[in-house]
């Protein structure tokens, strides 16, 4: 039995059957729920599973801006399929820059700011991490808890990562001092992955203050900070104050990298928009940077799709259509924060044990309820109500025909002994 | 010096220590013909396919459906699976492997959509770095970007010698000599058809010796194909070679781009094919490789894997998407006989049978790196130092102009080798 074991797991380059050694790997569990939300045949179920944006008749969304965008960029005779740069399209580029640092950044017009067109948030972080391995390996510090992908991603580039006390169970808010004192530990020249807003799972921030602490104790250790951008315009509903920790890391000198995804604020999820932004002390230096980050990206998939970033970068450098897309996403990020409200009261109005005020006070797609993984193994198994194990909720799965159901299963499941 | 590129992460300037990293090979070239202002220059350095009037373009299929899919309702832009569309990745094993093989059934391909070319070879050699291991064999030359994208994934590469520059052809003796001595388990790196950048392809008898060490070294074929429709004009036998190794039994492993048989380039659609005894292990090896996926990019963009859906899934687009291909092909083997006959036409000194001989995108020219720099100085013409030549730049209007230049290079070396 043993050495069947042995054969299993380990490579034999003599063998007939080359795969013979591999072993299931567990399904991803964002993507795992969404099939088995799908798979599901009874009509009250509910998915708060993945974290994609729903209308209150619970369909995905794609703004109108976009498909306007989309329809003019198709019938432009002056586009075609060449290939992007490497870095892909220039003008997305400096709109996303602008974005993210503010549209009068002194670090933009310095030069300062190497960015390049990423896939997604996940090519972003990917790309990121990748340069990072390459060029200034060190420990990575993550939140606990984070986005599950995170803590793969960074494996398979090959780092380190340790974890700092991030939420606390208690508060169900930050546990700053937790998370300082760890820092304050952290090896100099250590990176820290941090959630610029509405952090995923447990929609909790830093207040203002409690950057400029982080901001503290990254200087001091020589931390670098490794930004994760994916919910600009959710958490407060305004996409400048939501950014303030960049800027303000940006502001305060650091040297940074940042991974900006659009697949939520401008659903643009599959055709999978984003940015990494590497801030540096001065242009020649970003010359530098740019020439390694281009390797680095010329491996992975040589350049960027294209349409994603055509349609985004129309929305960026255009005052009409920015506006329009402000707008629209203002009516998206609204009716997710009219949902928390609306839960919030149905919980009250049944009377469900405990403090549900997290509900509201928590920021962007998600909520970590504070559901045990037996409590949420309940709720889908009895209610087909799909979230993840961890408690965390997607606010943007909720409606307002599905909520009150939603607070009697939470209360039921609560109640059960 | 050794300061300069260390890090030293106590250091107030963390990027500081990096240096300039070479621009790449072909971007580069490009970036220089744009920016020459010079109004007889040519562009035979990128693969990027150009009409007889010298434009970039987009099947007319592609167009249509385009139009077809802005206008469908139905559709929207929920994450795709990590794998990518189904009917994508039925259609790619179909086209690649033939309608009616026996291994789709069977559920022996495992199949992804990828990011092009350059994302199906990531993502398969993160596989095998992951899971297989083991030295990779690359034939000298190569792609510039297969060295590099092994080096970042961190696997051994060991060349073998694949071009003959005596007779401008496959050197397949020595290449079987050196496959035959690789470590067992090793990996094999191959061109399917119409070879980056030579040109050159082994013949059918050829591909059966190459079969034959791969088994008996039990050597991991994997493939490389990007012109797929470009080496012989036909579809089908462009393929041999995967086709006759998934025959023989082979598990391998496949990256198909559809940047230059679709014109698809920019929205990066590709697929990654991996061939397993049976659908036990191709459910365990999907897992794994979703993984890889996931950590890379979580899931393909959807634009291009749905034109190419439609298109492979559908008689009629088919069809029409074929004939379009053949007239692209069919203008680059066009442009190999008629800068064949100017050459000759101008007695240009040596043998230029290779032109016409050597098959797809690309010809391995033969002119040194020298050469090839007066050729882009003094006479605007850009292509590779390797000498490899993009016949897809060439035009009626051209070609004349671009053997008067390679007439004088030649000649210009011929003088200085005669006054010596």
């Amino acid at each position: 039995m043993q050495k069947l074991q042995l054969l299993q797991n380990q490579y034999n380059p003599t063998s007939d059957d080359i795969f013979y050694h591999i072993v299931q790997a567990p399904p991803d569990p964002i993507f795992g729920i969404a099939n088995a939300y799908k798979a599901d045949t009874s009509s009250t179920k509910i998915d708060l599973g993945v974290g994609a944006y729903r209308t209150d008749e619970e369909k995905p969304y794609v703004f109108e801006i976009i498909k306007k965008l989309e329809k003019e960029i198709v019938n432009d005779p002056t586009l075609n399929k060449e290939y992007l740069p490497i870095e892909g399209l220039a003008d997305f580029n400096k709109g996303c820059q602008k974005l993210m640092f503010g549209q009068n950044s002194p670090l933009i017009a310095s030069g300062q700011i190497v960015t390049a067109q990423c896939l997604g948030g996940t090519g972003a972080l990917r790309v990121g991490f990748e340069f990072v391995k390459r060029h200034i390996p060190g420990d990575v510090y993550v939140s606990k808890p984070t986005w599950s992908n995170h803590n793969q991603v960074i494996e398979r580039a090959g780092l380190n990562q340790f974890e700092y006390p991030y939420f606390e169970p208690k508060t169900k808010g930050f546990n700053c001092a937790g998370t300082i004192e760890c820092l304050s530990q952290a090896r100099m020249g250590s990176i820290v992955l941090l959630h610029v807003c509405a952090h995923n799972p447990t929609g909790v921030d830093p207040t203002e203050n409690e950057w400029l602490q982080i901001a503290d104790v990254c200087k001091k250790r020589r931390l670098v900070p490794f930004f994760d951008c994916a919910y600009q315009g959710f958490a407060s509903g305004c996409i400048e104050k939501d950014v303030f920790a960049v800027r303000k890391f940006a502001e305060l000198g650091f040297q940074m990298i940042v991974a900006q995804s659009f697949s939520k604020n401008m659903g643009l999820y599959n055709e999978r928009v984003g940015a990494v932004h590497i801030v540096t002390s001065n242009k020649d230096i970003s010359a530098r940077v740019l020439s390694n980050l281009k390797i680095v990206i010329r491996t992975i998939c040589s350049n960027p799709p294209a349409i994603g970033a055509r349609i985004a970068a129309k929305i960026l450098t255009d005052e009409k259509n920015f506006n329009a897309w402000v707008e629209e996403l203002k009516t998206v990020t609204g009716r997710i924060i009219k949902m928390r409200t609306l839960l919030k009261q149905e919980l009250d109005n049944l009377k469900v044990p405990g403090n549900w005020d997290h509900i509201t006070r928590q920021t962007g797609f998600f909520t970590f309820t504070g559901l045990t993984p037996e409590q949420c193994d309940l709720l889908t198994k009895q209610y087909h109500v799909y979230l993840l194990r961890s408690g965390r909720m997607s606010m943007a799965g909720i409606t307002s025909k599905n909520v009150r159901y939603l607070a009697e299963s939470i209360k039921a499941v609560v109640q059960k002994k | 010096m050794q300061q300069v590129n260390q890090l030293n992460s106590t250091q107030q300037h963390i990027f500081s220590h990096l240096t300039q990293a070479p621009p790449d090979q072909i971007f580069g070239i490009m970036n220089a013909y744009k920016a020459d202002t010079s109004d007889n220059k040519i562009d035979l350095g990128v693969g990027a396919y150009r009409t007889d009037e010298e434009k970039p373009y987009v099947f007319d299929v592609v167009k249509k459906i385009e139009q077809e899919i802005i206008n469908d309702n139905t559709l929207n832009k929920e994450y795709l699976p990590i794998e990518g569309l189904p009917d994508f990745n039925k259609g790619c094993q179909m086209l690649l492997f033939g309608k009616d093989n026996p291994l789709i059934e069977s559920g022996r391909i495992v199949t992804a959509q990828c990011l092009g070319g350059t994302g199906a070879l990531r993502v398969g050699f993160d596989f095998v770095k992951r899971h297989l291991a083991g030295d990779v064999y690359v034939s000298n030359p190569t792609w510039s970007n297969h060295n590099q994208i092994l080096d970042r994934t961190g696997l051994n590469q060991v060349n073998y010698p694949y071009y003959d520059p005596n007779t401008k052809g496959f050197n397949c003796s020595a290449t079987l000599d050196c496959l035959s001595q690789a470590k067992q388990g090793s990996i094999v790196l191959l061109h399917v058809c119409a070879h980056n950048p030579t040109g050159v392809d082994p013949t059918e008898t050829e591909w059966l010796q190459i079969a034959d060490v791969c088994k008996a070294r039990n050597l991991i074929p994997f493939f490389d194909c990007a012109y797929q429709g470009f080496a012989s004009g036909c579809i089908e036998k462009d393929a041999f070679a995967v086709r006759k190794f998934a025959e023989l039994g082979f598990q391998m492993i496949v990256a198909y781009s559809f940047s230059k048989n679709m014109g698809l380039y920019n929205e990066r659609v590709g697929a990654l094919h991996i061939v397993t005894p049976n659908k036990e292990i191709s459910a365990i090896v999907l897992s794994n490789l979703k993984i890889v996926i996931r950590t890379l990019y979580s899931c393909p963009p959807a634009i291009g894997g749905r034109i190419a859906s439609r298109i492979l899934c559908n008689e009629k687009y088919f069809k029409e998407w074929i004939e379009e291909l053949n007239t692209v092909t069919g203008r680059i083997i066009r442009m190999r006989t008629l800068l064949k006959n100017e050459l000759d036409k101008l007695n240009v000194q040596g043998n230029w049978d290779h032109i016409t001989r050597q098959t797809g995108f690309f010809t391995f020219t033969g002119l040194t790196p020298e050469q090839c720099d007066k050729l882009t100085q003094e006479h605007h013409i850009y292509l590779l130092r390797s000498g490899r030549m993009s016949m897809a730049g060439i035009t009626s209007k051209n070609v004349s102009q671009l053997a008067e230049a390679i007439k004088i290079v030649v000649q210009n070396e011929c003088d200085i080798l005669l006054n010596n």
